[in-house]
């Protein structure tokens, strides 16, 4: 190969690189901070992928699953565009942030999770049926074998074996611990006055395994075992799970349809509430929100550095509640249902940069 | 009683360099670099010191909420209702996971190290070295896995209940001390984590075997003792110092253990723990609760947890180098 030919080739790879470099630069890409909980990770990254490619890969989301606290602190230190997390921020946190920011922080809901009791019982599968009252004994120790009067009474035509319970629980904070004594604090009055309901608690019972996978897995290694999971988890992995008794009396199988119906009720303005236990006659009884954070006043956010990228954060959001929806069922995520939709709207109305409505503009485009 | 073959204390140049500094280094080049390992040196130091005082100040707000000494006995941890923290039953966990896996690993641990470098041929000590060593490499989060699927069914079934059934018929009032026979608990965990400990005791061990002098062997197998009373007397009286750091490497690194620990032993946050019950560390409540600790005194207490944990660990390395002095063979006369 002579000399000139080589100087040819490698003059019109600078070329076509330069080029490409300036269309790219010209697009001027953006990527959207985000952090917090985990139990929506999934979705987001997967959200993320399909939005990048949606956007023909200027706008990137980057998502670090470091836990709802991380992601409460952070929003509230500044470092990222959008937190996201299991347990909505408190009244302290709301006016703390209201007096710092002169403008409210947004909880919007962006999926929702739902928890579901499973069990191992030799010769007995999925559909036993459990009510809230029964459900809380258990997990304060009360009842202690499978044989139990009450577990017989929800289902007459079950044989149970005369097994010890084995209660198994999260032993790391997480969301799904918090819809679940979130749950039994609602249906009984003696969980509510002795432990409460949080990202963990002081349990009165049972043994504590790390993570969905962890209780998965010591429920299955365990005859008698009964913990809980979330539901695509306790699917994913095959395992027994119970049908719930709800407030309206019905017997609920967990779908994803049965979750979305949960939240499908009259929602505050701030969306700020635990649903668990639902008045929603056809709702699954431990269904929570998991949101996403975001400030009024965009500006304020130190890790939002120009108009162009709230907008951006703005329309990530919009297409994540709406179209972005669709990639929950097959991901294991149940839908928001419309009155979450329309809630989250009216916020995003409400967003602003410097005084401009930004988010109001983009809705209405 | 042996007399011992004592070690030259000071090789006789070194002291030459102390007295008078050759001009040779007082190069430009040789400062730079004694600069730059000070200045690295210097960094560990720092590094140490600052993450002391990062634990302690973010931990403040907790010590000073319950109370130094209240915080260190405190034995309730509820982190929803009543946002009380206590450190007491970590520390109690953390203590007897420790010594008692130590306490188990110690004799297998010296026997492979004396095995392997006094009697086993050559090729086999190689296999056996390599294989424990690779318990280190595995990483604690495997056998944590390999400890729930696989170690504790089986634990459960071949013993624990045996022995629970058997204890419920003939001494039913050892039951509460016994404990839940699932087979996730203080057992289990102090079983797992003393295999897990064993490659540093040993690694440690062997270093130190290996370097009693041939003479030490000779002297005594020439007074006529057995091979067994070589070891005793001559061996591992020399390397008690080398064999003791590797107890305490051990012992430290059993405090600290977290993944494998916090998947095995339970957590279950309240005392009394029982034999086979579930229990938790220092380590393991941190692992599980930091990540979703979103309240603020929640978050302090578990970094006040950390600060104590940096406490032990700090006493347990001093405890470690004065004992290894203490036993060190350097010249004196040892009994």
């Amino acid at each position: 190969m002579n000399k000139n030919k080589v100087r040819l080739i490698l003059s019109t790879a600078l070329i076509v690189g330069l080029s490409w470099l300036a269309a790219r630069t010209a697009l001027a890409r953006i990527t959207l901070q985000g952090a917090g909980a985990s139990f929506p990770a999934p979705l987001i990254t997967s959200m993320a992928d399909e939005y990048r490619d949606i956007t023909g890969g200027r706008v990137t989301i980057n998502y670090q699953s470091i836990g709802s606290g991380g992601g409460i602190r952070q929003f509230n230190e500044q470092t990222i565009m959008f937190g996201m997390t299991e347990a909505f921020l408190s009244d302290e946190v709301m006016a703390n942030i209201e007096k710092a920011t002169a403008g409210k922080a947004f909880n919007m809901p962006i999926t929702l999770a739902d928890v579901v009791v499973t069990y191992n019982l030799p010769a007995i599968k999925e559909g036993l049926i459990f009510d809230g009252a029964l459900l809380a004994d258990i997990f304060l120790g009360k009842i202690k074998t499978w044989d139990d009067a009450r577990i017989k009474a929800l289902n007459p035509n079950v044989n149970f074996p005369r097994l010890p319970i084995q209660v198994v629980h999260r032993s790391d904070g997480s969301g799904t611990t918090n819809l679940w004594t979130s749950y039994l604090s609602k249906v009984s009055k003696e969980w509510r006055d002795k432990i409460g309901f949080a990202t963990s608690v002081n349990w009165p019972t049972g043994i504590g395994a790390n993570g969905n996978e962890g209780v998965a897995g010591v429920v299955q290694n365990t005859p008698g075992a009964i913990g809980y999971n979330s539901f695509a988890y306790a699917l994913l992995n095959r395992m027994s799970y119970g049908y719930l008794k709800n407030r309206a009396g019905n017997i609920i199988k967990p779908s994803f349809e049965a979750t979305s119906a949960a939240a499908d009720i009259e929602l505050p303005e701030d969306t700020r509430i635990l649903f668990t236990d639902t008045p929603a006659p056809g709702g699954y009884p431990v269904a929570g929100f998991a949101w996403m954070l975001c400030y009024e006043n965009m500006e304020k956010n130190k890790a939002i550095s120009s108009q162009q990228e709230a907008e951006e954060l703005l329309k990530f959001l919009i297409w994540a509640i709406t179209e972005g929806q669709q990639l929950s069922e097959s991901l294991g995520y149940a839908r928001l249902p419309a009155a979450a939709v329309e809630k989250n709207k009216a916020m995003i109305r409400q967003m602003k940069w410097n005084g401009l409505p930004i988010g109001r503009q983009i809705l209405d485009r | 009683m042996i007399k011992r073959y004592t070690r030259g204390t000071h090789n006789p140049g070194s002291q030459i360099f102390k007295t008078r500094i050759s001009a040779i280094y007082q190069r430009l080049g040789d400062r730079i670099f004694a600069l730059f390992i000070f200045s690295l040196g210097i960094t560990v130091i720092i590094c140490t010191v600052l993450m002391a005082l990062v634990l302690y100040a973010d931990g403040a707000a907790a010590l000073s909420e319950f109370g130094f000494f209240g915080f260190l006995k405190g034995r309730v941890w509820d982190p929803a209702l009543n946002m009380r923290f206590g450190a007491f039953p970590f520390i109690i966990g953390t203590l007897i996971t420790s010594v008692v896996s130590l306490a188990i690993s110690f004799i297998p641990a010296v026997a492979v190290a004396i095995f392997t470098t006094e009697y086993s041929p050559r090729w086999l000590a190689h296999v056996i070295d390599n294989l424990v060593n690779l318990i280190a490499a595995v990483p604690s989060v495997i056998i944590g896995l390999w400890g729930i699927f696989v170690f504790v069914p089986w634990m459960r079934n071949s013993f624990y209940m045996h022995i629970y059934t058997w204890c419920l018929d003939n001494f039913p009032a050892i039951l509460p001390v016994l404990g839940n026979p699932i087979g996730y608990g203080m057992t289990t965990a102090v079983i797992i984590l003393a295999v897990m400990i064993i490659p540093y005791t040993t690694a440690l061990s062997v270093d130190a075997i290996r370097q009693v002098p041939k003479e030490q062997r000779e002297a005594a197998y020439a007074l006529g003792a057995t091979k067994w009373e070589v070891m005793k007397m001559a061996v591992l009286p020399y390397a008690r110092a080398g064999i003791l750091a590797g107890v305490m490497l051990s012992f430290g690194r059993a405090i600290g253990e977290t993944m494998a620990v916090a998947m095995l032993i339970g957590n279950k946050n309240t005392l009394p723990f029982s034999i086979f019950g579930p229990a938790a560390t220092m380590p393991s409540v941190l692992i599980n609760e930091f990540r979703e600790a979103v309240d603020n005194l929640h978050l302090s207490s578990l970094m006040a947890i950390g600060f104590y944990l940096f406490i032990i660990s700090l006493a347990v390395n001093l405890i470690a180098a004065y004992l290894q002095r203490k036993f060190s063979v350097s010249g004196a006369r040892v009994v």
